[in-house]
Parts: C-alpha cells; sequence; structure tokens
C-alpha cells in the first residue's frame, strides 16, 4: 500500500505549463535539506578569504551609524521623535542592511549559478532565498553588537522587544519577495544589476533609516504612500521594539504587512511564471 | 506494473534563433520590456523575424522498465535537449512525458561543486542537489569517499584538487545517487582511461540492478557495451530505434559522411586557436582529409583498413626542405605513433600543393583519434594541433564480446602469431590477429 503511494507520488508528468500558476509548496518542502546546504555554501562561501570575515557584517552598520550620527545629526535637524540619534540611526542601519543585503544577492542568485540552473533541477526558488536565509546569521551577529551598544546608551530592552520578530518575519518576506522578482529579471534582462544599488539607496531614503517616520505627521496621501511601504513599517516596528518611544500606528503597520504581503506573493508567483525559461535565457 | 518507466509522446522543444520579441507577452511582460527598453538602447528586431527551430520535433518512445537505452546522434540532433526535458531543467513546448520512479540526472560531473568548500561539504551539497536526503548521503559517505579515492584529502577544498581527483569525487557522488531511471550525458567523455573504466563498471552494476538508464554517448563502444536498445536521433527526429548492435552500426555507416566529416579546412579560426598571425609562414597547413580504400572521404574506419592521409599545403616560396609529422594521439593525449617524412626537398611553385602519405593498415584499436599536424622548414614552422579526428569502430565484422571496450585491449593492435608446442615435438603454429 504504502510502496503504491510512493509510486504514484514519484510518477511525473512533463508537459508545457498551462496559465496557472503552481506555487509548488510541496516541492519546496521536500527540498528543505537543499535549502540548508545552499545556505550553509553561501555563508562558509561569502567569507572565505577575506581579511575581517564576518566582522564585516558589523562593520557596516557601525559605519552607517557613526557617518549618520556625524553628518545628519550635526548639519541638519532631524525626525528623532525624542530618541538619541545614534542608536536611532544604528538600529534602523542594522535591519536596514539585513534587506538591501539579502535583496542584492538574491537579485544575483540565478545569473551567477548558471552553471547550476542548466545543468540539474531544483526549485530554483531555494537558490534565491537561500542568501536572505544566510544574511540571518549576519544579522544575528550585528544584533549582538548592536545590543551592546544600545546598553552603553542606557537602552535595556524589555519584553517589548519581541515585537521585533514579526517585524523580521516582514523584512524576509519583502526581501525574498523582491530578490525573487529581481533574480527573475535578471536573468533576462541584466540591466538589474545596475538598478539595484540605486533602486536600494532610493528605498532606504523612504524607510525612515536614519530619521524617525512616527515624529512625522504625514498629509495624506503621503502617509499612505510612507507605509505602504513595508520596510518602512519593518524599520519603525523593529526600532520601536527595541528602543521603545513613539509606538507606530496600528493602521500603519497593517498597512505595511499587506504591502510586504503582496510583494512577496507577486515576486514568488512571478519567479514561478518565468522559472520555466530560466535554463533557455539565462 | 506493466507501465513503462518512461513514456514519451510528440515531445518537442522550439527555440528561437535571436533574441525574444518582448512587445507580444502579457502586461508584465511588456513592462519589464519596457524597463529594459528605457535603459538599454531600444533594440528593434525586423518584425516576422520569428527564426526558430525544433530541437526535439515531435518524438514518440518508450522506455521499459530495467533498460538500458543509449542515445545516439551528431552534434545538434536533439540529444542534450531531450535529456535536459526529461530532466525538468527546460520545458518542451509541445507533448508530454510521464516519467515513473525517481530521477537521477547527470549532465555533467560535479553540478554545484563550490571550488572553496572542502571535498566532505561538497559531498552533501551536491547530493542535496541531485536529489539525495541528508540521511542517505550519510548512510553512503564512507562509500563516496572510498569510490572517489579521496579519504585523505577529505578536508581539503575542492580547489586544490587535481583535476583527476575532483572528477572522481563528483562522480562517486552521483554514481552513488541510486534513482530509478538514471539519465547520463556524455560523462565518460572525461577523464582518464582508468577513470572512464571504473564510470563503465559502476554504471554497468547500476544497470544490474534492474535500473532504467538513458545514455547519451559520443563514444560507441560503450553504448553498444552498455546498452540493450538505441535510439538515433536526427536533426530532432528519431531516426532509428532498436538494438543497440544494430542501430550503432547503422549510424556508423551513415557516420562516413557525418559525425567524422574526414575532412577539416584548416584556414578555420576555430581549428587554429591561439595562433595570431601565419600570413609570414612560409608554409601552411591549408586542409587535411581522410580517404579510405575505395578513395572516398570519411572519419570513420575500421581495425586494420587503409588509410590515406591528404595534406593541402599554400607556399609561400618556391621550393624548400619540409618535414612534416602526423602525430595520432587517443582523446587523452597519450601519443600513439608518428608517421614523420624525414627532411624532404619539395619542389613546388608558390601556391597550393598537396602531399599523400599511406598506411596500408591502421594499427588502431576501437575508440576515437587525434591528428596533429606539424610542418617543419627553416622556420616559422606551422602546426595544427586537433587538425582531425578519426573514429575506429572496431574489428571488420561481427564484433564477439560486446563488453569488450578498448582500454582492455590497448590502443593498437599488432600482428602476431601464437605457437602451441608440445614437449619433443614439432611446433604446431595457429594464426591469430
Amino acid at each position: 500500500m504504502a510502496t503504491e503511494a510512493t509510486r504514484v507520488a514519484d510518477e511525473i508528468v512533463i508537459r508545457p505549463s498551462t496559465h496557472w500558476v503552481d506555487l509548488g509548496a510541496k516541492e519546496l518542502w521536500r527540498a528543505r535539506e537543499l535549502l540548508y546546504f545552499l545556505t550553509v555554501r553561501d555563508l562558509k562561501v561569502r567569507y572565505k578569504q577575506t581579511l575581517l570575515g564576518i566582522v564585516w557584517a558589523v562593520i557596516q552598520p557601525v559605519m552607517y551609524m557613526v557617518v549618520f550620527t556625524l553628518f545628519f545629526s550635526k548639519v541638519t535637524t532631524l525626525y528623532t521623535a525624542g530618541q538619541e540619534y545614534a542608536p536611532l540611526a544604528l538600529t534602523g542601519s542594522v535591519i536596514w542592511l539585513f534587506f538591501a543585503n539579502s535583496v542584492t544577492l538574491a537579485s544575483t542568485s540565478l545569473v551567477g549559478s548558471s552553471a547550476l540552473i542548466t545543468k540539474v533541477y531544483f526549485p530554483r526558488l531555494l537558490q534565491t532565498a537561500s542568501p536572505v536565509i544566510a544574511a540571518l546569521v549576519d544579522l544575528a551577529l550585528s544584533s549582538t553588537v548592536m545590543l551592546a551598544i544600545m546598553v552603553a546608551y542606557g537602552y535595556f530592552p524589555g519584553v517589548r522587544v519581541l515585537v521585533v520578530i514579526p517585524f523580521l518575519l516582514l523584512a524576509i518576506a519583502t526581501a525574498i519577495g523582491v530578490g525573487a522578482w529581481l533574480a527573475a529579471l535578471n536573468v533576462k534582462y541584466r540591466d538589474v544589476r545596475f538598478v539595484v544599488p540605486f533602486l536600494l539607496q532610493l528605498w532606504m531614503f523612504a524607510s525612515a533609516v536614519f530619521y524617525s517616520a512616527t515624529a512625522i505627521d504625514f498629509d495624506e496621501p503621503w502617509g499612505t504612500l510612507f507605509w505602504v511601504n513595508p520596510m518602512a513599517g519593518v524599520v519603525e516596528g523593529w526600532r520601536w521594539g527595541l528602543l521603545g518611544g513613539v509606538r507606530p500606528e496600528a493602521g500603519d503597520v497593517a498597512l505595511s504587512a499587506a504591502g510586504g504581503l503582496v510583494v512577496l506573493v507577486a515576486g514568488v508567483v512571478y519567479f514561478r511564471r518565468k522559472e520555466r525559461e530560466f535554463a533557455d535565457i539565462v | 506494473m506493466s507501465s513503462d518507466a518512461v513514456e514519451i509522446r510528440n515531445l518537442a522543444k522550439r527555440y528561437r534563433l535571436g533574441e525574444r520579441d518582448v512587445l507580444h507577452g502579457s502586461l508584465r511582460d511588456a513592462f519589464s520590456g519596457f524597463v529594459a527598453n528605457a535603459l538599454h538602447r531600444a533594440r528593434r528586431r525586423p518584425r516576422g523575424a520569428r527564426d526558430s527551430i525544433w530541437a526535439l520535433d515531435h518524438v514518440t518512445f518508450d522506455v521499459p522498465r530495467g533498460e538500458v537505452l543509449g542515445i545516439i546522434g551528431r552534434n545538434g540532433a536533439g540529444k542534450t535537449t531531450l535529456l535536459k526535458i526529461l530532466s525538468r531543467i527546460t520545458e518542451p513546448t509541445e507533448g508530454e512525458a510521464v516519467i515513473r520512479g525517481r530521477v537521477g540526472s547527470l549532465l555533467e560531473v560535479g553540478t554545484g561543486f563550490h571550488g572553496d568548500l572542502t571535498g566532505r561539504e561538497n559531498i552533501f551539497l551536491n547530493g542535496a542537489i541531485l536529489g539525495m536526503r541528508r540521511r542517505e548521503i550519510e548512510r553512503r559517505f564512507d562509500e563516496i569517499v572510498a569510490f572517489a579515492e579521496v579519504d585523505r584529502f577529505i578536508d581539503t577544498p575542492v580547489k586544490r584538487y587535481s583535476s583527476g581527483m575532483y572528477l572522481r569525487l563528483a562522480f562517486a557522488v552521483a554514481a552513488h545517487l541510486e534513482p530509478e531511471i538514471l539519465i547520463v550525458d556524455e560523462v565518460l567523455a572525461v577523464g582518464d582511461a582508468a577513470f572512464q573504466r571504473k564510470c563503465l563498471g559502476k554504471m554497468g552494476e547500476v544497470s544490474g540492478e534492474g535500473r532504467t538508464v538513458l545514455l547519451v554517448s559520443h563514444n560507441m563502444s560503450a553504448i553498444t557495451s552498455l546498452a540493450t536498445r538505441c535510439l538515433w536521433l536526427d536533426a530532432g527526429r528519431v531516426r532509428a530505434l532498436g538494438p543497440a548492435r544494430d542501430t550503432v552500426a547503422a549510424y556508423l555507416t551513415e557516420g562516413h559522411v557525418a559525425e567524422q566529416p574526414g575532412f577539416a579546412d584548416l584556414r578555420d579560426p576555430k581549428i587554429r586557436v591561439g595562433v595570431p598571425k601565419q600570413t609570414h609562414k612560409q608554409i601552411l597547413f591549408e586542409s587535411v582529409r581522410l580517404l579510405d580504400a575505395d578513395g572516398r572521404t570519411s572519419g570513420v574506419f575500421f581495425e586494420r583498413d587503409a588509410l590515406q592521409l591528404e595534406l593541402g599545403f599554400r607556399s609561400a616560396t618556391a621550393a624548400g626542405r619540409l618535414e612534416v609529422l602526423c602525430k595520432f594521439s587517443t582523446l587523452e593525449g597519450v601519443l600513439v605513433f608518428t608517421l614523420a617524412s624525414g627532411a624532404m626537398d619539395v619542389d613546388v611553385e608558390p601556391g597550393p600543393f598537396t602531399l599523400t602519405v599511406d598506411v596500408p593498415a591502421l594499427p588502431l584499436r576501437r575508440g576515437r583519434y587525434v591528428v596533429d599536424l606539424y610542418a617543419l622548414t627553416s622556420l616559422p614552422q606551422d602546426d595544427v594541433r586537433g587538425a582531425i579526428e578519426l573514429e575506429i569502430s572496431g574489428p571488420r565484422g561481427p564484433v564477439e564480446d560486446p563488453r569488450e571496450v578498448r582500454d582492455e585491449l590497448g590502443v593498437v593492435s599488432v600482428d602476431h602469431e601464437w605457437g602451441a608446442v608440445q614437449s619433443t615435438r614439432e611446433p604446431a603454429p595457429t594464426r591469430s590477429g
């Protein structure tokens, strides 16, 4: 009986795909071990033959904090919602850099592994998701340093810190969605690699990384436009969990979450639709 | 249970030549096209330039469970496209294929290997990419390492491996995949003779266990020794499907003109790689032609066949001293013999001229060989490495032992006589060739 079931499960019918999109969740679940190995590969390979290795994960956000603090807080007056500026910039930078690095690596994940894609079949989404998962390890490290710096500034996060978890999940979802979309687009149009740094820079300005949006009283439609950006919600929610201060409005957070979900679904659907052509084009 | 392991119905794949027309897609396509065009210089393509080819042209066949099916055909006949569709790397344009059983596909040895990772890490990564469970890999880990003979280097990054070690490790992982259906493309084309023999042995083992194997190869001896049936693809269509020996024989007969053309234009820059300037040379190779006993151009011979090499030259000056070398090597680079002219005075006008050299009985055994040409003159000399290939398809007449592969007998066949001597009696000679 069991063998019969396996046999049925092992029967594969290959035919030109129709227009409906199968997200292939079952297949992804079956290949979860592969995701693990791909992530381990990404982690091990990333810092091979580098002088500072994984310390880079810490250097980046700390430098952001230093530069933002030196320049923005001195040169201009910024919305800080009554927070001290350095921790505000640091918390924002840590989560933003996780997102930005994930998206950058994910967007080149297919083009960079064309040898793999043209020679063996596996759910390609794993190839794009693995750098995002690998970036979580960097995030864990930079967060540890971030917590130490926060303590030095006198911030001792309590139970409230748990709210960063859903916001982190939202950041992961957004990174996978955007990463999948850019990776699939990159297969056909190599312009993507010029677009990504530019896009991320603009996106950073729009996501309250080095200022606090909770202090801003938006006129409509600017408020909606601002909060529909999932990373705006992520940065503000993450920061509120860590530093406290002005709590983001529930409605605004819901808007960001909805934005993130749309990005995830749209990105993955686009990816799946294009997946069948990857091997022919890449 | 009567069902076949692989059923292929009208399977077809069309490739468009040139760039795809982005304007004929959905809204989403149009948008991405818009983004691309705004950034690119908008490339105009003439309407109606819809060049496309059927890489696979509506192919139908079945592979029963436990069969080893050889797939042969010229380059571009659709062999790899077929395997890629069955491996789900690319989608068919039309038709369908039903595959019953776990598929292990090996289109390239070492897919997914990463130079910076150690042998151990690569075994797990590559195994997972090929579809093995982690527990399976752990269970077979020692076996894989032993097969690859890399135990001392298992924790060394594979980029420090010799190419042989790298290949052995890569093949070892794939060989232990234990799929019910194994899809293999030209894996035997790599590695040294010992490695090839090991691969053949391992694959024979796999098929011996009742698994289904689809094997693409240009190595006809591998096909005849491993496959039970053979599929001959020609321009994307099934040309023949039948017992391996018959199909290979038919293919080789036609191969006289197809696979190994027996002629090469040596002015072609693709053959002369890395030779920037030839203009100032005194004597240049222009062509090489292989002729059989009937004077037909051919790249395929039987053992002991007569061969004539016809070398076309162009001389920049009148007369001169010339020495020509034709070196015959195996594809692995083992030099088998050289036809050396010795220094000779050629008395020709400036312009083209031809030299011929006759070999009354080719001493080569079954396999593929490559000829390097050297023209030694008062400097600079001209040489063309890999000028032409020839295939020896085996002895004339029926093959006695289909499992006989070239390596087991060596690369040359030597005239010899056996003598049986009974003590105190006269020797009684028996002939053998």
